[in-house]
Formats: C-alpha cells, structure tokens, sequence
C-alpha cells in the first residue's frame, strides 16, 4: 500500500464531498502497512506483512445515515460508494439521537510519524527476534515473542469543512523468556514511535534476567500485601476504570462514578492526592491524532487531578443534552510520577510482592470496578529493602479505585501500551499497601 | 479485530465504534453476489505458481470476503446498521524450511503475484533463526471442491427492518419487566472462504454464523446500585431461522427459574425475563463465602469448559508457541504420554469436532484444507489427545491433522485454534430437577459471567448470571455477587455428576482471542448440566468511594 499523501487525500475527499447529495457527508480514508515477526521456541514460527486501505462515506439525510466504503479510488468508484451510502441512509430507520457533523476547527498537528519506523523491513525484524533468540541459545532458555511495526495515516473531512490528515508509525515488542525446564519466565514489554528508541538487546535481557530469577518460586500465603507494581502490572487495571469515564453511564447510575441519588462523582475526591492523570495528544512520548473518532478536536485533559474526578467522557449527544462543551475523546492515558526508580521503591518497602505484570484481567464488579486476574512472569518477595526470593503467582480481587487509593509511593512513568486497552500509556511503578490476593496459582 | 474490541463486545459495552470485525460497508443488496469460483481458482493459481517460482516448497492461498451485518440498539432507539464487507488474499509459503505470509486487498494478478513473493522472500529472511524445517503432516489433495453451513433462512434475505424491529420489542420487553436500561445487538457473519493450496486442493467455502446478544440494566437510584443480565441464547453456526422461536426448543431450568433455549431462540421472551431478573439482582441476598455443590447449566459450563480444557488442550500452546501471549499449559507432553493423568473424575468425557451441526464451529475443510471431524479429548477422565494442525500432527504420533487451523480474515496467517470442545451428557438418566434433590448445600448458576485464568490454565475464577441457593434438595432464593475459584484438575475431578442428552445444548464464544496478531475465532461447546462438588465461593461485593 502507499502512504498516501495529504494533497492526494485532500483531492479524494473533496472529490467524495463534491459528489454527495446528501444534508451531510463524512469521510475517512485510512490506509496502514503492518509488518510483524512471532517467534517461540526460540525459532520463527510466523512472519508477515498486512497492507489495507479503504475509504468511508458516510451521510444522512435528516436523521437517517448510512455508511459505505470501497477501497479504490478512481472517480467511478467514488461516485459508487457515495451512492451506496445515501441508498443506505434511505432506508435507515430515524436515529432519535443522531448528531450533526462537528463544526470545522484547527488541528494542531501531533508529531505521530517517524521515517526511521516506517522503513522497517523483514530484515530487521530478523534481526530483532535474532537477539533474543540467539541469547536464549547460549544460555539453555527458551525465547518466545512478538514485534509488529505499523506505519498508516488517516484523513478526516467533512461538508462543514473539517479536513484533517496525519501519518502515524509504531511498534510494540514483547518477549517472554521460559527456563527449559520451566520453571521460570520473564517477560518484557517495548512500545516506541521511533525505532531508534527501540533496543533489542536490552529488552531481552531485562526477560532474561526475570527469567532467571524466578526459578524456584516458593508458596506466599493469599492475602493482602504491600505490593510494587511495575507499569506493565496496572496498565489494564487503569483501562478498565477509565473505561468507566463515559459521563453518561455514570448519570444514568450505571458506572463507579454515578452517586445514590442520581447524581455523577465529577469533582469528588475518590483516590490519594499523590494521583493526577492527564490525556495530550501532543505528548512527545505518546502522541495521538489530534481529533477522536467523531472528528471533535482533541485537548490536553487532566482527568483525575490530585486525586479528584476532573473530567467526565461526554459523547456529542450526551454533551449537548448537558449542555456541555464536547471534546475530543482522549487517546492517551498519562499518569504523573516521581523521578523515584523501582529499585528505589524496592529499597524502602520492608515486606512486600514485586509485580512485574497482571494478566487475564476480567471486570467482576463494575459497581466498584472489582477486577479479577493474575499476575504473570516474575513476582519476588521484598524483605528489608531487598528482592528476596521469587513467589508464586497469585490470583486477585482488586479495585483500582481502591489501589489509587491505597499508593505509598510513585516512582518514575515509563511509555507502555495496554495488553488490552485501546490507548497508549504513559504509567510510572506503583508502591501500594493492602493489594488484595485471594489464591495462589501454579501457573509458571 | 483487535482483542480490546473483543473485551468491549464481549461485556457488551455497545457502541458505534465498536463494531467488531474491520470491513468495507457495502450496500444490502451486494451481500448476495459472491465472487464466480472460476474467478478464484484463476487468482489463486497465479500466486501459487508466482510463489513455487520464487522457491516455494509449500503454497496455499485463501481468498476470502468476508461479510457482516450489525444492529445495535440502546432501549428504543436503532443505533446503527452496518454491513462491511473485508476482501483479500492470505498467501502462506514455505521456504527453505521456514513460514512466510503476505497479504493485500489488491485482487488483481498482479497485486496476488507481488504478495506471494513477498511471502516467499519473509520466509527466506526467517529461515535462519530456524532450527527445524516445518513439517507438515500429508493432506491429500481433494481437487474442486465445496461446502457451506445448512441453514433455513439466509439472514442477508431478512429485511433490516424486521431485524430493528425485534431488537427493539426485546429491548421493550426488557423495561416494561424492570430494567432501566437495555442494549441489544444482532451479529451476522457470512465468511465465503476458497482455499488453495500446492497440494492440489481447491476448496469453495460458505459459511454463516448470528449472535443476539442483550444486556439489560435496573438501576436503584436511590441507593446508587445497579445490576445486569445479559441473554441466555447461544451464538450458533446456522441462519435466521435461530430467531423464529419454537416451543419444542424451550427447556425449563431447574425449579423453573428461567427458560433455556436449544436449537432456536425466543429473544422478546427472555428480555422480559432478563428485566425481571435484573431488578430482582438489586435486593438478592449477597453469597456468603465458603465450599459450595454447584450445578452449572450449559449456558455457564461452556465457558468453563473453553477455559480449563478447550484452551489447554491446544496443542500450541502446550508446545510453547504460545507463551508470550496466551500462555503454555499445565496439560503437558509427559502427562498424555502416562496415559493416566487424571484430569477429571471417570464421569468426564470431552470429545473436539468441528462437524456438530449448528455450531460456531462447523465446517467441512479447515484453513489449511483438511477435512474436518471429530476425536477424543479426555475419556473417563483421562488425557488422551490434543488440537493439532499440519505442523504439530508428527509431535503427538498423529498421521494427519486434526483440521484445527483457522485464520480470522484474509489478512492473518491461520493457525491452531480450538475446535468445538463438549462434555459428553452423562450415560445414567437424571434431569436437572433430579440433580437438585441430591444437593444439600449447593449453588445454581446460570449464565456465563466474569472470567479470568492463569497462563496455565490451572486457577480460574467464574462469575455468572443467575444464580440460586440449593437447600436441602430444593432451590431457593436468588443470590448475588456469586464467583468460584478453583484449580482446573481439582474442579473436574469434583464432578460428580452431568445431566443426561435430554439437556445437551451448546454455549459457545463469538470472541475468543488468541495469537500475535490478536485473532478471534469462534467455538460452540456442549453440555447438560453438571454437579461439582465441594467448590469455593467467594463474595465479590466491595464498597468504594
């Protein structure tokens, strides 16, 4: 696929818009080249390069829209997917709360793109399995993992004049290293915009090193504990809470953030006043698309600050019957930090559980966000300032509201992508007291 | 699709964006004008022959469109209709021992023939971190051939109007019986599949799956709460015909406490249900914790089968090929080689087929084109096989695969995925009001909830959506903030008990992720009710704020 350029997209778009009878059109035309390298037994087990662009129309008429894409680009097929989506709209039945096309307004462009990324190729993704793998060879491990690159753009234009255009590049790593007896595993985990930010070799030794020392874990019994959580251990858990930021779940009493009586919990203070996290498109370290997925630009948004509900997700329809002002929907979730290192947080902790990651985290509760999972790959007991000995897995049953509540200590925020949660991250180690585990698991 | 899209459908969390499988929407009336096969053979040979020229040892192609329709509905209103089409080319070789995969949207000879050298030169690239060469066990090449899922009613026929209109008398249905708030949705897939490969197989594909998934929600404004339950029908490999409920396939729950759904499904009936049934959660008596008989019902058991036997049972995963993503699994080479390891009690029999009709996982050729069938899992209780493809057939003794692979699109490469994975019924004859005599202290639960297990597949922790006291015999009140936690061997050597065929009926996921890229495949698992004895319950109930 070819990234296709702004002038280029501009011409399509205007072309579309130029082309449709309809009260309003949208369209979206979105293009990406993913490239990736699965490694596991410290082989190659699967490669591949996925290349998919399309464009979307959508219109209405009143109250009735309808979509369509195509994936070509001449003049006829514009005229025919601009067609199929105003057939579609007629028959649409009437949506009581369909909005109208956001009005035109700036973006401010984010510096999402880096050619260094974008020029990826098999070789170096060999290349960067081949650490790893090699490294495990020499020392009896066993290497498994996963690097995908993505280069890709979007465009964005509308009949009110909205036009929006950006390149985006990314890569995500992750490898996990298994001792050939198995009995102990380390994982890491590498996101980056930039492949120069990228080194192979150090992530596979920090697994390495995890792996190493989580041979021979010994049985802690369940309960409540001081716990240091790297980033990689609360990234889902953050996602799963600021999933529950939709200001209309929470006004309609159906989130941890409504109040009895029917009112929300925007303004209440309900974490530690050590917590501040922010949303901005422009973070160097993290930047998204300056616009959200209806178009609305996005803002820097403090969402909890000094441990108070500071925003509420408002959708453009929930906006207006609030009468509030909508903004773009956040991309990023950054959460503020100390320049305190992990190995500080270690230092000071008495008796205490090293989490390294949390895996297969399922919302029990959503009435008080309880979250059930596990943590996975590295998990050490801290006595006296000292990483002790590795334990076992265990299963908890946990808030995040109650965690964010519970912080001792911050250390420094580190670039992460949730394993499951849709926004890059920016999340420092967590020191927290009383982090609730329910069982042991054998699970190595 | 990504597996956070699948984490937002599958706790039904609705919305436009959320529209599950990435696709070009398309116009009603093109669903119905698939690609001429002719058409497909000829695309499909010009990258088998552009791939053996390039050095390709082993080529397949899979041609693919993908067709979906969505209908999201939130209480009275139709949020969206959608119908997205996705069309490609998944090219797979390999060369000098290695894989290569390559694919595009670009369907001309050209566009086919760059991917398929593409392909090739990945594998070249890859080949010399490879300590092994690929090893596939022998398929037999079955020349044209064809085979598409029975079904009665083609959903791309039903007007969209009757579809929005049913959605919105069960969301109707739902708040005239207690619930505040009801979201409901109607999935429909058509995947028209050809496959190709160098081992002389040309393989046309028609397949059609539906799910109608609701979710209702009463909330008590006064004191903040809120409690939900979704529906209690079945995501199944057959056409609209599902919908169109007949009484013959409705089945009483024990003591009568919900009406269960076979081979069709009554939405507008058990949305009224599920209204009451949220309402009622909000004042249920909350579990008070301890060791529990439990007596789960297939719309429950399904998941915990897919969990603790489905997903430790693949073979991939069992190998390592799955450790940084997925997990290995405590279902190790040494313990099937014993051929005595107890992964249950002797009443456990678990048989893998992809040939049930109905199920999600129906087909006559899987992704690497062998025929599919059906084979053994566990017997009495006992480890005696796992899920293999081509590649792993030759680690487990096996002449030929299993017909386990499965790519979610044209765009993934295919790989081991679960097939169906079922508890056989029980052989003695016994009905779920039977069960219910022999319990003193006991659970019912009903519904598939919260779920969460190691990368082992050893602990596991299940929610649910109903769930009733046991007494002495006899069901009680309702409960709530129900979960069992247990160990995968010790939970299935607890069972102690599994319904007859009367109650055979199959669950199955829509979702299920698994692979680097994230792939969602899907899988129906049957069961009867079935009795464990002695498992631990804990109370999730947390206050916060």
């Amino acid at each position: 696929m070819t990234i296709l350029t702004q002038d280029q997209t501009k011409r399509i778009c205007d072309r579309v818009l130029s082309l449709s009878k309809a009260d309003e059109c949208i369209v979206t035309i979105g293009g990406k080249r993913n490239g990736n390298i699965r490694f596991a037994r410290n082989a190659v087990s699967t490669a591949g390069l996925i290349d998919d662009t399309a464009i979307t129309v959508r219109v209405a008429f009143g109250k009735r829209q309808g979509t369509a894409t195509i994936n070509e680009f001449d003049d006829k097929s514009l005229e025919k997917v601009v067609r199929r989506a105003e057939d579609l709209a007629r028959l649409a039945p009437e949506n009581p709360e369909f909005m109208p096309a956001v009005a035109r307004s700036p973006f401010k462009t984010s510096n999402t793109f880096v050619q260094k990324t974008a020029d990826i190729d098999p070789e170096i993704r060999a290349q960067a399995a081949a650490y790893s793998i090699e490294a495990c060879r020499k020392k009896g491990l066993v290497a498994a993992g996963f690097l995908t690159d993505s280069t890709s753009f979007e465009t964005i234009a509308n009949s009110n004049g909205v036009f929006g255009h950006q390149a985006l590049t990314s890569l995500d790593f992750t490898c996990t290293i298994r001792t050939e007896d198995g009995r102990g595993s380390g994982w890491v985990k590498r996101s980056a915009r930039d492949l120069a930010r990228f080194d192979p070799r150090e992530a596979a030794d920090v697994a390495i090193e995890k792996a190493l020392r989580s041979v021979d874990a010994k049985a802690l019994e369940p309960g409540r504990y001081t716990v240091i959580l790297e980033p990689a251990a609360t990234s889902d858990l953050l996602n799963y809470m600021m999933n529950g930021f939709d200001a209309r779940r929470a006004d309609e009493g159906r989130s941890f953030l409504s109040k009895a009586g029917g009112k929300n919990r925007l303004g209440d203070k309900l974490f530690d006043q050590q917590v501040n996290i922010w949303a901005d498109p422009w973070n160097p370290d993290v930047p998204v698309l300056p616009w959200d997925d209806t178009m609305l630009p996005r803002e820097r948004q403090d969402l909890i600050k000094d441990g108070r509900i500071a925003a509420l997700d408002y959708s453009l329809f929930w906006a207006k019957q609030k009468g509030v002002r909508p903004v773009g929907s956040p991309g990023n979730i950054i959460m503020g930090g100390t320049n305190k290192s992990t190995a500080e947080l270690i230092a000071n902790t008495k008796k205490g559980v090293l989490v390294t990651r949390t895996w297969y985290i399922r919302m029990v509760d959503p009435q008080s966000v309880l979250l059930t999972g596990l943590t996975r790959d590295g998990t050490f007991y801290i006595e006296n300032g000292k990483i002790k000995h590795p334990i076992k897995n265990f299963r908890f049953n946990e808030s995040p509201v109650t965690m964010l509540n519970n912080i001792e200590e911050i250390g420094t925020p580190v670039v992460l992508g949730g394993d499951e949660g849709p926004n890059p991250m920016v999340i420092p180690a967590m020191k927290v007291r009383d982090f609730n585990f329910t069982s042991l698991s054998d699970a190595v | 699709m990504e597996r956070r899209t699948f984490l937002n459908i599958s706790t039904l969390v609705f919305g436009s964006m959320l529209i599950p499988v990435a696709g070009r929407a398309i116009a009603a009336e093109e669903l119905l004008s698939p690609m001429a096969v002719a058409a497909k053979k000829a695309l499909a040979d010009t990258a088998l022959n552009a791939a053996t020229k390039a050095g390709a040892s082993y080529c397949d192609v899979r041609i693919g469109r993908y067709l979906n329709q969505f209908v999201t509905t939130r209480d009275l209103n139709v949020e969206n209709v959608v119908n997205t089409e996705s069309a490609g080319v998944g090219v797979r070789v390999i060369c000098n021992g290695a894989y290569g995969f390559a694919a595009t949207s670009d369907m001309t000879p050209d566009g086919i023939a760059n991917a398929a050298r593409q392909a090739v030169a990945i594998a070249k690239a890859n080949a010399r971190l490879q300590t092994e060469p690929v090893q596939l066990a022998p398929v037999k090449g079955v020349g044209e051939v064809s085979w598409a899922t029975p079904y009665k009613k083609d959903w791309r026929t039903v007007p969209i109007k009757d579809k929005a209109e049913l959605l919105i008398a069960a969301n109707k249905a739902g708040m005239d019986n207690g619930a505040n708030f009801m979201q409901s949705m109607l999935f429909q897939v058509n995947q028209q599949k050809y496959f190709a490969s160098t081992d002389g197989s040309y393989i046309d594909q028609d397949l059609h799956r539906l799910w109608a998934p609701f979710n209702a929600t009463a909330v008590d404004k006064a004191s903040g709460k809120f409690r939900s339950r979704n529906g209690l029908g079945s995501p199944v490999g057959m056409g609209y015909e599902y919908l169109d409920a007949r009484p013959e396939h409705k089945i009483k729950a024990a003591g009568g406490v919900a009406t269960l759904y076979t081979q069709s499904y009554d939405m507008i009936e058990d949305a009224r249900a599920a209204g009451r049934d949220a309402k009622r959660k909000l004042t249920a008596k909350s579990v008070t914790p301890g060791k529990y008989d439990l007596m789960l019902s297939p719309e429950h058991l399904f998941l915990t089968i897919h969990e603790s036997v489905g997903h430790p049972t693949e073979l991939d995963r069992v190998l390592g090929y799955e450790a940084n993503y997925a997990g290995t699994s405590f279902a190790t080479l040494d313990k099937w080689q014993s051929k005595n390891f107890k992964y249950g009690s002797p009443l456990v029999n678990i048989v893998a087929d992809k040939t049930t009709p109905g199920s999600l996982g129906a087909v006559g050729y899987d992704d690497e084109g062998v025929r599919c069938k059906e084979w053994n899992i566990i017997k009495d209780g006992i480890l005696v096989n796992y899920q293999a493809t081509r590649d792993q057939a030759h680690i487990i003794g096996e002449k030929e695969s299993h017909g386990c692979s499965y790519a979610d699109s044209w765009s993934n490469v295919q790989f081991q995925r679960m097939p169906n994975v079922s508890l056989k019924a029980g052989t003695k004859k016994m009905s779920p009001d039977e069960m219910v005599k022999g319990i003193k202290k006991g659970i019912y639960i009903v519904g598939d909830g919260s779920f969460s297990i190691d990368q082992q597949r050893y602990n596991f922790q299940f929610g649910g959506q109903l769930f009733y006291e046991i007494k002495d015999g006899k069901i009680g009140q309702m409960l709530e903030d129900v979960a069992y936690q247990a160990n995968t061997q010790e939970f299935w050597s607890a069972c102690a008990g599994i319904c007859d065929e009367k109650d055979w009926r199959m669950g199955g996921s829509f979702f299920d992720g698994k692979g680097q890229p994230p792939q969602i495949s899907i899988v129906s698992h049957g069961s009867s009710t079935a009795r464990f004895n002695g498992i631990n319950v804990i109370n999730t109930a947390r206050k916060i704020g």
